[in-house]
């Protein structure tokens, strides 16, 4: 008992009077956890950043799209019949996620002038789909789909070409071709570039109710590519989509004779990124590691050498061999731990700090936790950066005799 | 039973050329608990050897040396350092202390490696200590704030918060003035009588020497007891085999300063 407690007080004494070489000793562990706990950290969130964007774009991991065309003159069954089998193959299979969506043209009426925008019909999941989270108002509700009137979410260009500067008026805008009506605006999404055109999502049902046969133009893609019904986005868990995938396809195709059903995912290796950045992040960390546990034996091995002759004197005062490799290993260690800690609170500091729009280009919406293994990892290096840092002094120390080290 | 034994001690060291050099040859030794023993001699004549052999710092080539009649070859390197910490007191002659710790941290040190009451008591037996060489007042002083003479209290200090059964001091007033390690030397003297620990002095210094109950000098590794006069005049000198000192030859040592000079007899 009273060997620990000694011990442990002859440690703390040495850390106390050498504050400057504990100090120094410390910065660079400190540096080093905080560089392996922060560049982890660091990382996750870009991959997050960089999954997130691509899920803007590409739809959610793992997001299934079926299209439909019919093959024949006159085949049978028509969209609302696909809709109606789609609708019960995700009642089959319990897919909670699902949006049909539908490129199309519509005209918007601006204080300038009508001009065609493009706007995507969809349904309410679309933004759990892709992700879309507007910067001001709201996204769609059920609510809308019983509406009476269409209700639109739109980009800030759109709203600036309104001339609107944002929902408090409670925006509205003329919509359609020959019979327009008023759409009300409920939200605004950012734009995706500078100089983008307006663009507006409308929920497929309404479009389909005010829309779908007043388009001056008539520019539905859809229907100039011959594809009178829109795609279907499934998202479905990773693992299970592609036997999912090939299943609602066969059920769907067999239910509308006459109709090819073709089903595509997004489901593409990115492991070969996710391994990159892991690879960066350990070789940064271990780098720094390294470099911080050198600058550590490398103060530990001169002082030693300078508290020679104090091991010895305390060796005189009956400190025993084992004592001292403890004493000076617990010196070590006890540092190291103090450095870890201190270097991870930096890092979560930093991490927690971070202009995550200036850094990653655009919010993270699922900011992915602070990386506490990588915490333990670092303090766990630490710590054993600091018993290696001190086995070596610490084995010098005890191989010295006590009258050459009273001497040095 | 003396306190420490050595018998026919010698203690060699092959050097790098392969040569042997004999450091201690044959010294036979004994001191009684509350005595006071002297040692002088020529710079590398094997003074600190002895010294550290009799605190179990170093180990006897050949011979043997008893500890209260325990032979210390047998005790293992745990139980010697152990036994060093609790029955020895160094006291250097460059005081030794640890630097940038106060005066209290210097004492408090050694009880770090005691147990029980010495350990959880430690600050307040270093106080009684400091109080005791009359540095009550200098507790938290750091050692280079200290005198000289100041510092050497402190090491006494430090070497008997212990409350060693010897105390081993290595030219206690080397470093110091002739006043102020007269004055260290009269607090060792009180503090060794009062404590009853045997206090075994190496010293350049005759008139320290002279202090002590018994005087040997080292001439090229064998110990020969002599008799000092009060006036620090070598009066007698005797191999060690032989325990009559009424043979002594006197002669006469240089004053303190000049002893590593080489020894001039002077004829009676």
């Amino acid at each position: 008992m009273t060997g620990v407690v000694g011990a442990l007080v002859e440690a703390w004494d040495e850390l106390r009077i050498h504050k400057l070489r504990v100090l120094l000793a410390l910065i660079g562990v400190a540096c080093a956890v905080t560089a392996i706990t922060g560049v982890t950290a660091a990382i996750a969130m870009m991959q997050q950043a960089y999954a997130e964007q691509n899920e803007r774009q590409n739809g959610r991991s793992v997001t299934v799209t079926f299209d439909a065309w019919p093959m024949t003159e006159n085949p049978e069954g028509d969209p609302a019949t696909l809709d109606a089998q789609y609708t019960s193959a995700l009642e089959r299979y319990g897919i909670e996620y699902a949006s049909r969506s539908r490129s199309v043209m519509v005209d918007a009426r601006f204080p300038d002038g009508t001009r065609s925008v493009t706007a995507q019909a969809v349904d309410a999941e679309y933004s759990t789909l892709r992700r879309v989270v507007p910067v001001d108002g709201r996204w769609f509700t059920e609510a809308d789909e019983q509406a009476y009137a269409p209700t639109l979410v739109v980009n800030e260009a759109f709203l600036r070409t309104l001339g609107v500067r944002d929902l408090s008026t409670h925006p509205t805008v003329e919509v359609g071709g020959g019979a327009p009506v008023t759409a009300t605006i409920v939200g605004v999404t950012a734009d995706d570039w500078t100089d983008v055109p307006p663009t507006a999502f409308v929920l497929y049902d309404q479009y389909q109710h005010w829309l779908a046969g007043a388009t001056s133009t008539g520019a539905d893609f859809g229907m100039m590519m011959n594809q009178p019904a829109p795609s279907l986005l499934v998202w479905v868990p990773p693992g299970e989509h592609r036997a999912l995938q090939e299943q609602i396809r066969r059920d769907v195709k067999a239910s509308m004779p006459g109709w090819d059903v073709q089903s595509w995912d997004n489901d593409y290796d990115q492991g070969a990124i996710d391994g990159a950045a892991r690879w960066v992040g350990l070789g940064v960390g271990g780098f720094a590691l390294l470099l911080g546990g050198l600058g550590l034996v490398n103060i530990a091995l001169v002082t030693v050498r300078y508290r020679i002759r104090e091991i010895g004197i305390r060796r005189s005062f009956g400190a025993t061999s084992s004592r001292v490799f403890f004493g000076v290993m617990l010196e070590s260690v006890v540092a190291t731990v103090v450095a870890g800690l201190v270097g991870v609170v930096v890092a979560v500091a930093i991490v927690k700090n971070i202009p995550v729009e200036r850094v990653f280009g655009g919010g993270i919406q699922d900011m992915p936790p602070f990386p506490f293994s990588a915490a333990l990892v670092g303090m766990a290096a630490a710590t054993a950066v600091g018993a290696l840092a001190g086995l070596i002094p610490a084995t010098f120390a005890v191989r010295v005799r006590v009258i050459d080290a009273i001497r040095y | 039973m003396s306190l420490l034994e050595l018998t026919d001690v010698t203690r060699s060291v092959r050097l790098p050329d392969d040569t042997v050099l004999h450091i201690l040859r044959g010294v036979t030794l004994a001191v009684d608990a509350g005595e006071h023993v002297a040692i002088v001699g020529r710079s590398g004549t094997g003074k600190s050897t002895l010294l550290n052999i009799l605190g179990l710092l170093d180990a006897p080539t050949t011979g043997a040396y008893l500890l209260e009649g325990t032979p210390v070859q047998k005790l293992s390197n745990r139980t010697r350092t152990v036994r060093r910490g609790r029955d020895f007191g160094f006291v250097f002659q460059q005081f030794n202390l640890l630097p940038g710790r106060t005066a209290l941290e210097n004492v408090t040190a050694p009880l770090l490696y005691a147990r029980g009451r010495q350990f959880w008591g430690r600050t307040r037996l270093a106080a009684q200590m400091l109080e005791r060489v009359g540095l009550g007042d200098r507790l938290d002083t750091m050692p280079e704030k200290l005198s000289g003479g100041e510092q050497q209290r402190v090491a006494i200090a430090r070497a008997l918060v212990r409350g060693p059964r010897v105390i081993l001091a290595d030219e206690p007033t080397g470093a110091l003035d002739v006043e102020t390690g007269g004055e260290v030397m009269d607090l060792l003297d009180e503090i060794a009588s009062q404590t009853g620990a045997a206090l075994v002095t190496i010293t350049h210094d005759l008139a320290v020497a002279a202090r002590a109950e018994r005087q040997y000098r080292l001439t090229e590794g064998a110990l020969v007891p002599i008799t000092l006069d009060t006036a620090s005049h070598w009066v007698g000198d005797v191999p060690t085999q032989v325990a009559d000192r009424s043979a002594a030859v006197e002669r006469r040592l240089l004053p303190t300063g000049e002893a590593d000079e080489p020894l001039q007899e002077v004829p009676a």
